[in-house]
């Protein structure tokens, strides 16, 4: 076993109570939340991607599907905000392990294609499904979270919950970077023949990573939803699916830190460049295929590779 | 009737788009993500040069053709030649990045808006039971059958078609019969790259053109080609005319907001139940 290292929750904490002390701007602010979710999105399909090896283009779907729930449940049946998170969790695992149960027996091409027919479905249902979601014009009035007497509709609050929230992910994360699941998913991923034969039930396993991934990112699309109180269906596309592929490369593949590097990059990229909106895309092609032909292991590979050189 | 006619028309479009998807996989091993933008490319070569420089259609058709080759070729050597490790993750995600690329130049240099391309004949509709059909469709028809079986021929019959195959079976048997193995991956992504352009050229008059056209229709081809099953020539005809007729006889029965969902569905019910597709071989697992 090796050892648990801190320090990447703690510098993330340590950066956003920096950000939060001395920012005052509400949009900065905003811009900080979304780029949590992004690099939180990232990080799923990161454990996925990375360590199990299930190439999965249809993460937006799971998003969306938890920003609805959440958003329907609040909006048009006035629920308080924090029951639907559990609603959201179960809804997309439920539907990711019967989806999973019969695409994860695919491989390579097969799964990329399935999982994205997948989230493409969705997206025509979020659109075409009017009298639930609201179609293409969006759903809105979708309340505040609340509870405890304490309040969530400001732009600060929100960045306090979704910071408390994101360094608890983020320590979680590190857990399970060292515990023997990581080692059982990443065994799977270099030979799935070979895990079987050592007694593995890998498609047992991969359904319920790919589930419970589902399931987070849905609880992120809760947050989502929450935060800026109008969804519709464009935030869903398949568009951001392979955002997420691009941030969790970009990042690093197999590195817990990657899918939060790459959302940062990344997710800066449209605030940096807010001139050039019309070369965000080509910002993000040009550096995932970079990645993916020169820098295996992406930014965190190439940084833990120069750190182990140094020592 | 005439969801039979229509259906007939894309799904012509289908076969030729499933067409390049199976070139490519029967010699690499490879799903090209972004076999789609080839269509659109199409598209958009045939709308800069018989409609902005107005050259003759007969000389624009095979020059967009062949301009597409060659950006296959170079999409061959930029893209895939490079990448390090060439696992199976790394070349989905390096097609998707290259789709990324291609569909953003596009906009870049054609803009955003839809083109129109115009008719490459005058528009003539010819009665038939049931229904009518313009000499448009029955040009895309003809054409995508000729274009699939001259690509037949190319396949088993020329000294490079059997090498393709030949590279499919086993790569480094053939690399030792003497094979470059190297060119006939270039050239298999050059190839499907033409035929993509060709279908893009020949539905261009009767859908327009938009940039991110590609993405939409390059998964109908898929749909099209894995439910003939991935890899078999003809079953890539028959799965694209299958899909084009399911997808026109949806649209009169449901709303048509959902006909873009139906080849979704038919990518997940065959991966579901026959994933080797309906004329496919089911191949033995390599452990």
């Amino acid at each position: 076993m090796r050892k648990i290292n801190p320090f990447p929750a703690l510098i993330a904490a340590f950066i956003l109570a920096a950000v939060g002390l001395t920012v005052e701007n509400e949009y900065y602010l905003g811009v900080a939340v979304i780029i949590m979710i992004h690099a939180l999105n990232a990080t799923g399909l990161n454990i996925l991607l990375g360590y199990t090896g299930i190439i999965s283009i249809g993460q937006a779907a799971f998003f969306g599907i938890g920003a609805y729930i959440s958003g329907v449940l609040s909006a048009t049946y006035g629920w308080n905000a924090l029951l639907t998170f559990p609603v959201a969790f179960m809804g997309a695992f439920i539907i990711a392990y019967i989806i999973g149960w019969p695409v994860l027996r695919l491989h390579g091409h097969y799964l990329a294609m399935a999982t994205l027919g997948f989230g493409m479905i969705i997206y025509i249902l979020m659109n075409e499904m009017d009298f639930i979601t609201g179609g293409p014009s969006g759903l809105m009035g979708i309340g505040d979270i609340e509870f405890f007497g304490l309040y969530f509709g400001l732009d600060q609050a929100y960045f306090v919950l979704m910071s408390v929230y994101f360094v608890f992910v983020l320590f979680m994360l590190e857990l399970f970077d060292k515990s023997f699941l990581h080692y059982k998913l990443k065994f799977i991923k270099s030979s799935e023949s070979a895990s079987n034969s050592y007694g593995l039930d890998t498609v047992q396993t991969k359904l319920l990573v790919f589930a419970f991934v589902a399931g987070f990112t849905a609880v992120n699309g809760s947050l989502y939803a929450f935060f800026v109180h109008f969804i519709s269906p464009v935030s869903f596309s398949l568009k951001y699916s392979i955002e997420l592929v691009a941030m969790a490369t970009v990042g690093g593949l197999g590195y817990i830190t990657g899918g939060v590097i790459g959302a940062v990059i990344l997710g800066l990229v449209p605030e940096l460049f807010a001139s050039a909106e019309d070369y965000e895309m080509l910002i993000y092609g040009g550096l995932l295929a970079v990645c993916v032909m020169f820098v295996p292991g992406g930014i965190a590979g190439t940084l833990s590779r120069l750190r182990k050189k140094d020592a | 009737m005439q969801f039979l006619y229509s259906g007939l028309t894309g799904g012509s479009i289908y076969a030729l788009v499933a067409l390049g998807y199976n070139i490519i996989y029967n010699t690499t091993g490879l799903i090209n993500f972004a076999q789609g933008e080839f269509v659109m490319l199409g598209g958009m070569l045939i709308y800069t040069l018989f409609a902005v420089f107005g050259m003759p259609f007969i000389i624009a058709f095979p020059l967009a053709v062949v301009t597409a080759l060659i950006v296959g070729l170079l999409f061959e050597r930029v893209f895939i030649n490079l990448v390090r490790v060439k696992s199976d993750i790394n070349l989905i995600t390096v097609t998707i990045a290259a789709s990324i690329l291609l569909r953003d130049f596009a906009m870049h240099i054609w803009g955003r808006d839809t083109v129109t391309v115009g008719e490459f004949m005058p528009v003539k509709s010819i009665e038939l039971p049931g229904g009518v059909i313009s000499n448009q469709s029955i040009m895309v028809i003809a054409v995508g059958a000729c274009i699939a079986f001259i690509l037949h021929l190319f396949l088993k019959r020329s000294k490079y078609g059997r090498a393709m195959r030949a590279c499919f079976d086993d790569m480094t048997a053939a690399g030792i019969c003497g094979i470059n193995a190297v060119m006939v991956r270039v050239m298999s992504f050059g190839v499907a790259a033409a035929v993509g352009a060709a279908a893009g050229v020949l539905i261009s008059p009767i859908t327009f053109v938009t940039y991110d056209d590609g993405l939409m229709i390059g998964l109908k081809g898929f749909a099209a080609a894995i439910l003939g099953g991935l890899g078999s020539f003809w079953g890539a005809v028959a799965g694209g005319i299958l899909l084009g007729l399911l997808e026109s006889f949806a649209a009169t029965i449901m709303p048509s907001g959902y006909k873009d969902a139906i080849a979704f569905v038919v990518i997940l019910l065959i991966l579901f139940v026959k994933p080797a597709g309906l004329f496919g071989k089911r191949m033995a697992k390599r452990v």
